[in-house]
């Protein structure tokens, strides 16, 4: 019997234990491990930057918005709106700002630009950063312009030259590199101009119709509160057809934009995290297998079902813990690349910091994700018999039923409540968990009914090399399913990715393929109607539309008055609605872009009283009107009565002019109204040629080029599908790392099998040939399924998201597919070179040792 | 004498496809402390089962087993875990080290396991006594067969068991070292006063003990005291 002093042991030596057994697994352990680190990187990466972002554009708002807050109306102040003003200590600055026409007469150009005109101090907050630096101070008192830097790379203006703007025209103090608030990419189209406010009145662009902002900067005490000012004084401006935006409520919108791109790129990190898990599961369930004789020989020893398991959940726990640290590094530095890749599409310069909460985030995730998916395979140590240090029993422990759904419950309700913290929606995390599910399930299922198949209808006939690989995927502890998910989930990201940027490009110049309009001329004034439509028929090109436009807002809905509403706190009416300034358009009959969901038509309303008019389905929803009911809106000072005569359903992506409103002909004609005529013209010179001579000959008209509008789409889509290609190389690399490691995991089975082969009289190149075939098959098997299944997915998105019809590109089919094949061929046989190359006994001596 | 071992109508079968094969029946024995005890036969005649039964690690069908005074049936799986801990020790035919350990970590083991403090040193000891101070931290892949089975034998008296199985010690050794390994358990048997039971198909090995129980078919054919 025992004659020493005993305690049991104590918890560090399972510590203990895990360490010896670890330390000596070292090298299997490393790949199971770089499976999580880059999972673990994107997702610290992305968390980490947004955090940075969201306080970036927390301490900065003030910078953003340039002022504490502002008073903004679509009209000139009214009189309450100066009373409120002014009990407020009245603005120290004021802006106009409105699309135009600038022209620059050095250089024959012209361009839609945003006019900004400028008085007082504006900004108070962050800077106008210009070249040269003394042009932002200079331009008030010289009485010149400030033009955005990149119209004036694009057009080779210099310092010095003139801007003409209507009929005023001043030199150019220097280049605009930002404005506090303004995006570069977003403010492409009709990039800014600044100018002395004092000019604007004589420009001759101020006309009734035309779009214009007032804007009014105030400042404040730093102990103001803003949301009590917003409280009190939102709902007064409101009634005046004015807003209150202060810098907090601005920068909480603007950090809730882009937390919604963040939340996405999130979820793409976080693919690239379960792949990683997946990886794992597979990695740890061979690693066990290999461990089950030891497992018994530790029970035979003495050690409890709890020890034994214990041992290798802390082994796992520790892997999870060195990969979510190295992970969380990674994603730490990582992040520093995001301004570079999202130049141009930030607000801010965003100030890197480390957030405590992001690291224990990312080294926790490390430790839980690893646990969670090691458990299936680790609960197998629970029911491993003793015996099995006697006599190898070929039989599978039997798992506990329990377990195994537990585990598989855990799993999920993980993933569905870290979705849920990324997303915080439910409805979206069950989808994002559902398609998860769905997308590995079809993968997983492609490889398993592939399998079947082949074994029910196995070729035969077919040469021993041939039939060899395909046996090999069969063999013990075969990875194949594992490889067909970590080839297929990569292929389907890049592929879909892929197919989406497509989807929303084409989307976007469905328009310019067709015969449909490419320059569209705004503000066109009653009296310049024929005029232009000479000038253009002139230069023999086609004048497609004249679409007239009245400008006029809601007065009451279905017999309530807005001011009613905006007082009825249960309306639920949407504020847009009430405070909007329409532009409706008059016309007998519908265009392609709208058809009738409910009510008629009518195309002639002279005589009609109420006039019955035709309003847009989101326009319904939001105003909660239907069929019959009565409107009345203020056209310029003038009280039109209404009836909703019919309910259209609009297709707002196509690129044309469409309407929440439409009247019919005989009712707007005498109202105050502008035009808008479209043209189509065949190319780049013949484009800025006319727009010089309209520029000259109305420089009160706006020009849209949409050629020039869809290369900032496509720009921007390129911009934005570049960040999601970065995220998801995450995945693809993932993918490689769980492909090596199942590569690895199955190498000296493989040695076996070509030793053997060796033995019987195989050749070198045989073996090289039934290696490669079998990375062929995984290969093509997971790439293929995962381009289709993409394609599947493309499409759905296409008749579901964008109802649009979808021409998939080939580059998925003829680059990725075949490109996928070829790493996994490469990875698979750069990893078997060394057991063909040599001896049978020598790779089984260095092997096998 | 008193009896460390008692088995009763022990009755063992497994499930071959859809039949059910009685690999022991009818057997009862008993072994005395501090005695030597083999347990011959043919391949296929149940010994390494009835072993496996004898120590915990696998339930009968039928029958009683008494080890070390408890009866198995009535203990859980790691109670017997904790029994054999306490009171049993174990020599493999393929030694069962554990790969990852080396020579010193693995004698240490069961003493570990019972939270000996001078684990590390009495497992020194032990290897010394058996010839392998000098390869302590070598891992089981850096030693030959007849020294990982020395190794395993220290491992097996290292708690001072009071029983020790033997499955086959020799099985996997050449004449020489199978001979040497032989001598060292009857060696440290004697010197600890454990009770040795070995199952073998060396008769020569078997007839170095006190008691031969001979199996064929999976039941007794012969139960054999030896006046020495």
């Amino acid at each position: 019997m025992n004659k020493h002093k005993t305690s049991g042991p104590g918890f560090s030596w399972l510590f203990k234990m895990a360490w010896r057994d670890g330390k000596a697994s070292g090298r299997k352990l490393i790949i199971f491990m770089a499976s999580i680190v880059l999972g673990i990187a994107a997702v610290v990466s992305i968390q980490s930057f947004g955090e940075n972002l969201k306080d970036t554009i927390a301490l900065e708002s003030k910078a953003l918005m340039g002022a504490d807050f502002k008073i903004d109306s679509d009209d000139p102040p009214n009189e309450r709106v100066l009373q409120i003003m002014d009990s407020l200590g009245g603005p120290k600055a004021k802006e106009i700002n409105f699309a135009s026409m600038a022209a620059f007469p050095q250089h024959e150009a012209t361009k839609l630009m945003q006019v900004r005109g400028i008085e007082g101090g504006f900004p108070f907050y962050g800077e106008l950063e210009t070249q040269p630096v003394s042009a932002a101070s200079a331009y008030q008192k010289e009485g010149a312009a400030l033009v955005d830097a990149t119209v004036m790379l694009q057009l080779g203006i210099q310092p010095g030259d003139s801007i003409k703007i209507g009929k005023v025209s001043l030199p150019i103090a220097g280049a605009l590199n930002a404005v506090p608030g303004s995006t570069a990419i977003f403010s492409s189209v009709a990039p800014p101009v600044l100018i002395p406010y004092r000019f604007i009145e004589e420009s001759g662009l101020v006309q009734t119709g035309s779009r214009i902002d007032y804007e009014f900067y105030f400042t404040a005490a730093p102990s103001a509160d803003m949301e009590k000012l917003d409280e009190k004084l939102d709902p007064m401006l409101d009634a005046e057809e004015a807003d209150l935006d202060t810098h907090t409520s601005t920068s909480d919108r603007l950090g809730r934009r882009y937390e919604n791109f963040g939340k996405f790129l999130n979820l793409v990190a976080f693919i690239a995290l379960l792949l990683g898990c997946v990886g794992i599961a597979s990695a740890i369930h061979i690693y066990i297998k290999e461990k089950l004789r030891a497992v018994a020989v530790l029970k035979c020893l003495g050690a409890s079902k709890k020890q034994t398991f214990l041992i290798y959940l802390i082994q796992v726990a520790m892997m999870g813990l060195i990969g979510g640290l190295v992970g969380t590094v990674a994603g730490l530095l990582l992040q520093q690349v995001f301004p570079l890749l999202l130049e141009g599409l930030l607000p801010v310069d965003v100030q890197i910091t480390f957030s405590l909460q992001v690291i224990v985030m990312g080294v926790l995730l490390g430790i839980f994700m690893s646990v969670l998916f090691a458990l299936y395979p680790l609960i197998g140590t629970l029911y491993i018999s003793p015996l099995q240090a006697l006599r190898v029993i070929k039989e599978e422990s039997k798992k506990s039923r329990k377990a195994v759904i537990l585990v598989s419950a855990g799993i999920f309700l993980f993933i569905f409540l870290f979705s849920l913290w990324l997303l915080e929606d439910w409805v979206y995390s069950l989808a994002f968990v559902g398609g998860i599910l769905l997308t590995f399930a079809i993968l997983a299922g492609v490889a398993y009914l592939f399998m079947q198949a082949i074994r029910k209808y196995f070729p035969q006939q077919w040469g021993f090399v041939a039939r060899q690989s395909l046996l090999n995927l069969f063999r013990p502890q075969n990875q194949t399913l594992t490889l067909v998910l970590a080839i297929g989930v990569g292929t389907f990201l890049i592929s879909t990715l892929y197919f989406s940027k497509d989807l929303l490009l084409a989307q976007a110049s469905i328009e310019s393929q067709s015969s449909s309009p490419n320059m569209i001329l705004l503000d066109v004034q009653s009296e310049q109607r024929q005029a232009l439509s000479q000038t253009i028929k002139a230069k023999d090109l086609p004048v497609l539309s004249d679409i007239p436009i009245v400008t006029m807002r809601v007065q009451s809905l279905a017999g309530r008055s807005v001011q009613e509403i905006r007082k009825d706190s249960t309306s639920r009416v949407n504020g847009w609605v009430l405070d909007h300034e329409f532009r409706t358009t008059y016309r007998d009959s519908l265009i392609a872009s709208e058809s009738i969901e409910s009510g008629s038509w009518t195309a002639e309303g002279e005589n009609l009283n109420p006039v019955p008019v035709s309003i847009s389905t989101n326009f319904a929803e939001d105003a909660k009107v239907d069929v019959g009911d009565k409107l009345v809106f203020n056209v310029q000072g003038v009280l039109l009565e209404a009836v909703v005569g019919s309910i259209r359903k609009v297709d707002w992506s196509r690129m044309q002019l469409n309407f929440s409103l439409v009247f019919p002909e005989g009712v707007l004609e005498k109202a105050p109204q502008f035009h808008v005529l479209t043209t189509k013209l065949p190319g780049k010179e013949k484009s800025a040629e006319l727009q010089q001579e309209l520029v000259k000959k109305y420089p009160n008209v706006s020009i849209i080029d949409l050629q020039q509008v869809l290369n900032v789409i496509e720009m921007l889509l390129g911009r934005i599908s570049w960040i999601i290609n970065f995220m998801a190389f995450f995945s693809i690399l993932t993918g490689i790392i769980v492909l090596l490691g199942a590569i690895r995991t199955s190498k000296y089975q493989r040695i076996r099998e070509s030793v053997l082969l060796r033995t019987l009289g195989a050749k070198s190149k045989q073996i090289l040939n039934i290696t490669a075939l079998e990375y062929i098959y995984l290969g093509v098997l997971g790439g293929l399924s995962g381009v289709l299944l993409s394609l599947i997915s493309s499409q759905l998105l296409a008749w579901l998201v964008f109802e649009s019809p979808f021409t998939p590109s080939l580059i998925p089919f003829l680059i990725i597919f075949p490109g996928i094949v070829l790493l996994v061929l490469v990875i698979g046989l750069s990893n078997s070179l060394s057991v063909i190359r040599k001896p049978p006994l020598e790779v089984l001596r260095k092997e096998v040792s | 004498m008193a009896k460390i071992l008692n088995v009763r109508n022990l009755e063992k079968s497994y499930s071959s496809g859809s039949k059910r094969l009685k690999v022991l029946q009818d057997i009862h024995f008993e072994v005395e402390e501090q005695k030597t005890f083999a347990i011959v036969g043919p391949s296929g005649s149940g010994k390494t089962t009835l072993l496996g039964l004898c120590a915990g690690l696998d339930s009968p069908d039928t029958g009683s087993i008494e080890l070390c005074g408890s009866e198995l049936s009535e203990l859980g799986e790691d109670e017997r875990a904790l029994l054999r801990n306490k009171h049993i020790g174990f020599v493999f035919q393929d030694f069962q080290l554990l790969p990852t350990l080396t020579a010193l970590e693995n004698v240490a083991v069961p003493l570990e396991l019972q939270g000996d403090k001078n684990a590390s040193k009495i497992s020194k000891d032990l290897l010394e006594k058996v010839g392998l101070g000098d390869r302590i931290h070598h891992y089981p892949s850096q030693l030959s067969g007849g020294e990982q089975q020395r190794v395993a034998v220290a491992r097996a008296f290292s708690n001072r068991p009071s029983i020790l199985f033997a499955d086959e010690p020799t099985g996997n050794l050449d004449a020489e070292t199978g001979e040497k390994v032989e001598a060292l358990l009857f060696e440290l048997n004697k010197e600890a006063g454990t009770t040795l039971v070995i199952v073998t198909h060396d008769i020569e090995l078997a007839h170095k003990t006190q008691h031969i129980l001979r199996l064929k078919g999976g039941r007794i054919v012969e139960n054999q005291e030896k006046q020495v």
